[in-house]
């Protein structure tokens, strides 16, 4: 299509801001039915720029993106709170003028799609005209019912003018600390709805003439509790987007508008084309099916919430099925997934779409031509009504991650299956790890300032096992490819928590041929704080990250934390106390140094604010990966290896791997080669004399289906509530327990409340509001 | 690019040189990868039947020389069945579902509860091998995993004839 348009093209008495003339809503709407009539975006058929001038193309790309890296490398030193400056938890992108991302930089790119919507709400609720669309103004959005993944990832929109005419926008991300939400921290567990989640912006002007309006600045720092991070993280953002918007008039005024204009949409068209090519020449064509889930333990007494409804144990469920075609096309559909919950841990659609390109970025598309390409070239269902694209305005979002990562794990599976059968073993991974725990909380710090904290130390979890290896140990996380624990000094100048111990969380791992990466913990104590609270957010009932073939999932989570500890006698006695890791949870050391203390060591891995002191203490651990293939044909030596480097707990050398092993006078493991043979061959007739065939064992699990047995309520509503959503998904399951068309389960039928599951109201009802639709639904 | 028989000898068995793993992982794939694959997978195998395509460490789509019916086998030699169906409902299974159980491979509280969720350890019945944990709510039904769509793989994809295959009365 040509892509050049003039305003008297346009029967309209109007004329619009975008390059040519057309307005943002007529030049959004021509790309997209271009691109719905030739599955090429925007109509590009072929690529001109490209094709007639591939150096000049590549030239642009290149500077662009160097650029965007830049910008976003300098203003991270702008930056006083560390998840920012330490973990980089921030992210720029260059869009074109109907706010689909051309390129990004580093880091948290799951914003390359969450920035874009945002600019298509106001190019869709005709932001336009009202409150305007000038050059040099400044947009602020963090709101996540029209795309944003939480509230605490705020970001600041600036469009690009070039000869007063719009020709793109940059948008630049932070993950702030604090949103000013019902508890501190960023991620908090508290609220059961968006009203709770804390400050909410919808793409509000805050600046205009490249300034920052004041009621903006005297309104933003006191709704949110670190207003220092705030403010900072605030002109970071502007700094690299006032950067990138510098470096693009630079382009311009040297390249020319013509070849910046077409760059701008075929390096779209050129990343949808990529992907496909990828596709093919990675995968095999056919259907994929996996599940995640991860547990939302509510009923229990240290979740404290305001509404009773939200007081109950339930399962959050995302079944996927790929389908990859013989033309290098892919569909997702996620049906059968939970409904939204009275729970922080709902998703807009583009942030779960989205989310899942930093995953590919990391295996199918290890491009640095990172833009909205595979979003087009992609097909995605999620059903309306599920946690991922709720009906409902009320659901909040605070951390949504604690499912997106427990059901994206789901989907490495499904492509590993692929690449092993292809022999591209080196891409293989069994899984990312469930990103937590989420230390949080807040009060008075030790500068006796208004505080909150949230560590970002789990940037550093284990990591999958592959076809080749073992998973890589506190390495990384999956929403940042950068991740990193970050030192400990700098955690301590930033929170009122004091290490006493940091350390390689024993077997977290999943067992294997080749086993999960390890998470690691550290052992905080209370210093210097003043009316302090913390709490525990993470997987703890459910492993959220299976194994592959024959891999065992990665451990799940637990607490530890201790009140009254008497830890300020014992110090000044000089008596032990305290240190290192919980090495070994089922023995326990640490308990009867502090006897006499308040302590709570269970499965309870999400809490809400609970009231800490001096001296008090805090386990945080970080979880490992998931394992790869049949722990028995792990190599014997690196079971040693394991023991000796603290990765694996004695007892389980032989329990799982079935390796024997002996000590040397300096306490270092080695094997026992033929006792290993002999109780390698005793555990494999073992496994034959005590398993059962597979479809014994259904006719027990059916009887009790049947019977409705065998499982709690919280397994029961899970289930009720998939087969409501997901017709296809009760229609499987029915057929493959056989059950008689008698046999129903629905919520009503159980003794827990499940408010929502009748009555919504979703934000597009609300008066003159276009939401933007990305996904089937 | 291209690499060595040795080298993808090496990637198989975990022995891969980090120069070149990173290059494998950073560069375009290689299209003559799976060619080479299943050559070194097939002449280390006890059997001569003709790999189709490998499913895990142990697992195969093979074809049947004497029958031409494509099965989903363990290295063993044991089928399981038609490669169209659901291998796991041929395997034999063990389900921990009690904290014993799951405390035989984790430690207690780094286990998962087992009112919530179960492992489902997946045999084969002749040798042992060990070839999927599944780890569901009770009640979840048996996950078919994978159907390859081999046909437009090798014949589309690849440039390869698509081997012979019975059909099954």
């Amino acid at each position: 299509m040509n892509l050049n348009v003039k305003s008297s093209d346009f029967k309209t008495t109007t004329r619009g801001i975008v390059r040519g003339g057309e307005t943002l809503k007529q030049h959004r709407d021509r790309l997209m039915e271009a691109t719905r009539l030739t599955k090429h975006y925007a109509g590009l058929k072929q690529m001109e720029l490209r094709d007639s001038e591939p150096i000049l193309y590549n030239k642009l790309f290149s500077r662009l993106r160097a650029g965007v890296v830049d910008a976003r490398e300098t203003a991270k030193k702008i930056a006083a709170s560390p998840i920012v400056e330490q973990e980089g938890e921030l992210c720029f992108t260059l869009y074109n003028a109907a706010g689909d991302s051309i390129l990004t930089s580093t880091g948290i790119i799951i914003h390359v799609g969450t920035m874009g919507a945002a600019i298509k709400y106001m190019i869709e609720n005709d932001w336009e005209s009202n409150p305007g669309v000038r050059d040099k103004d400044i947009f602020c959005n963090n709101d996540c019912l029209i795309g944003n993944v939480h509230p605490c990832d705020i970001h600041t929109i600036v469009p690009i003018f070039w000869e007063g005419e719009l020709v793109g926008w940059v948008g630049g991300v932070t993950h702030v600390i604090d949103t000013g939400a019902v508890g501190p921290g960023s991620m908090c567990t508290g609220q059961v709805q968006r009203f709770g989640d804390g400050y909410s912006v919808t793409c509000r002007k805050v600046g205009e003439n490249d300034t920052l309006f004041r009621d903006w600045l005297h309104e933003s720092q006191r709704m949110v509790r670190t207003t220092r991070y705030w403010m900072l993280d605030e002109r970071t953002r502007i700094a690299g987007c006032h950067m990138i918007r510098k470096l693009v008039e630079e382009v311009i005024a040297e390249e020319g508008i013509d070849s910046f204009w077409k760059f701008a949409y075929e390096a779209v068209e050129h990343g949808r084309r990529g992907l496909q090519n990828r596709i093919k020449a990675m995968t095999i064509p056919g259907k994929y099916r996996q599940v995640g889930f991860v547990d939302v333990p509510y009923a229990h007494e240290d979740v404290r919430v305001p509404s009773d409804f939200a007081k109950v144990d339930s399962i959050m469920h995302t079944p996927s099925e790929i389908t990859i075609r013989g033309d290098g096309t892919w569909r997702l559909d996620f049906e059968g997934s939970s409904r939204w919950g009275w729970h922080t841990y709902n998703a807009h659609q583009v942030s779960f779409t989205s989310g899942i390109w930093v995953m590919m970025t990391q295996t199918l598309i290890p491009s640095e031509m990172i833009n909205d390409g595979a979003a087009y070239g992609t097909e995605f269902r999620l059903p309306k009504g599920t946690w991922m694209n709720p009906d409902d305005r009320r659901v909040a979002f605070a951390y949504s991650w604690h499912f997106l990562v427990s059901s994206w794990t789901a989907l490495w599976r499904g492509l590993s299956r692929s690449y092993f059968g292809r022999g591209y073993l080196e891409e293989v991974n069994a899984g990312n790890a469930n990103t937590s725990n989420w230390l949080q909380g807040g009060g008075f710090n030790q500068y006796d300032e208004i505080h909150a904290v949230n560590s970002f130390e789990c940037a550093a979890n284990g990591t999958g096992a592959t076809a080749v290896g073992d998973g890589l140990s506190h390495a990384a996380a999956i929403w940042n490819p950068e991740g990193d624990m970050g030192d400990m000094e700098i955690w301590e100048l930033a929170e009122p928590l004091l290490y006493l111990g940091r350390q390689i969380k024993s077997n977290s791992g999943g067992a294997g041929k080749y086993r999960g990466g390890c998470g690691f913990e550290s052992l905080r104590l209370v210093w210097n704080a003043k009316d302090w609270t913390m709490f525990f957010m993470g997987n703890g009932h459910i492993s959220s990250d299976w194994g592959l073939m024959g891999g065992y999932p990665a451990a799940s989570g637990y607490r530890f934390a201790a009140h009254k500890t008497g830890l300020k006698a014992l110090i000044e006695e000089g008596k032990p106390i305290p240190f290192g890791g919980d090495t070994d949870p089922e023995n326990p050391v640490w308990d009867d140094l502090i006897k006499g203390a308040v302590i709570k060591r269970d499965k309870q891995a999400i809490t809400t604010e609970e009231m800490f002191s001096d001296y008090d203490l805090y386990l945080n651990y970080m979880r490992g990966g998931p394992g790869f293939g049949d722990p028995l044909d792990r190599d014997p030596q690196s079971v040693a290896d394991d023991l000796n480097g603290g990765y694996l707990l004695e007892r389980f050398a032989e329990r799982v791997y079935g390796v024997v092993v002996s000590t040397d006078a300096s306490g270092l493991y080695a094997v026992d080669a033929a006792a290993t043979d002999a109780k390698r061959k005793a555990m494999r007739k073992d496994r034959i004399a005590n398993a059962v065939p597979v479809k014994d064992w259904m006719k027990g699990e059916r009887e009790k289906i049947v019977a409705k047995t065998g499982v709690g309520d919280h397994v029961k509503q899970m289930f009720a509530a998939s087969f409501t959503l997901g017709p296809k998904f009760e229609k499987d399951f029915r057929s493959f327990w056989d059950l008689p068309e008698s046999w129903q389960l629905t919520e009503d039928e159980l003794d827990i409340p499940h408010y929502g599951s009748k009555y919504s109201m979703d934000l597009s009802e609300l008066p003159d509001v276009k939401l933007v639709q990305f996904v089937e639904e | 690019m291209s690499y060595t028989r040795t080298k993808i000898a090496d990637l198989i068995d975990g022995r891969i040189d980090q120069d070149t793993l990173h290059q494998m992982l950073s560069m375009p794939k290689d299209a003559e990868r799976f060619a080479t694959y299943i050559d070194i997978l097939q002449e280390r195998l006890p059997w001569k039947d003709r790999i189709i395509l490998p499913l895990g460490p142990k697992l195969y789509i093979v074809q049947r020389q004497d029958t031409k019916e494509w099965k989903t086998r363990c290295e063993c030699g044991h089928d399981f069945c038609d490669w169209k169906e659901n291998w796991k409902l041929h395997a034999l299974i063990n389900v921990r579902d009690t904290p014993q159980k799951l405390e035989q491979i984790y430690p207690r509280l780094m286990a998962p509860t087992p009112s919530w969720q179960v492992l489902r350890e997946y045999f084969c019945p002749e040798c042992g091998t060990l070839h999927d944990v599944e780890a569901p709510t009770p009640w979840y039904p048996v996950i078919h995993d994978f159907e390859p769509d081999i046909d437009t793989f090798y014949r589309d994809w690849l440039g390869m004839p698509v081997p012979e295959r019975a059909v099954v009365a």
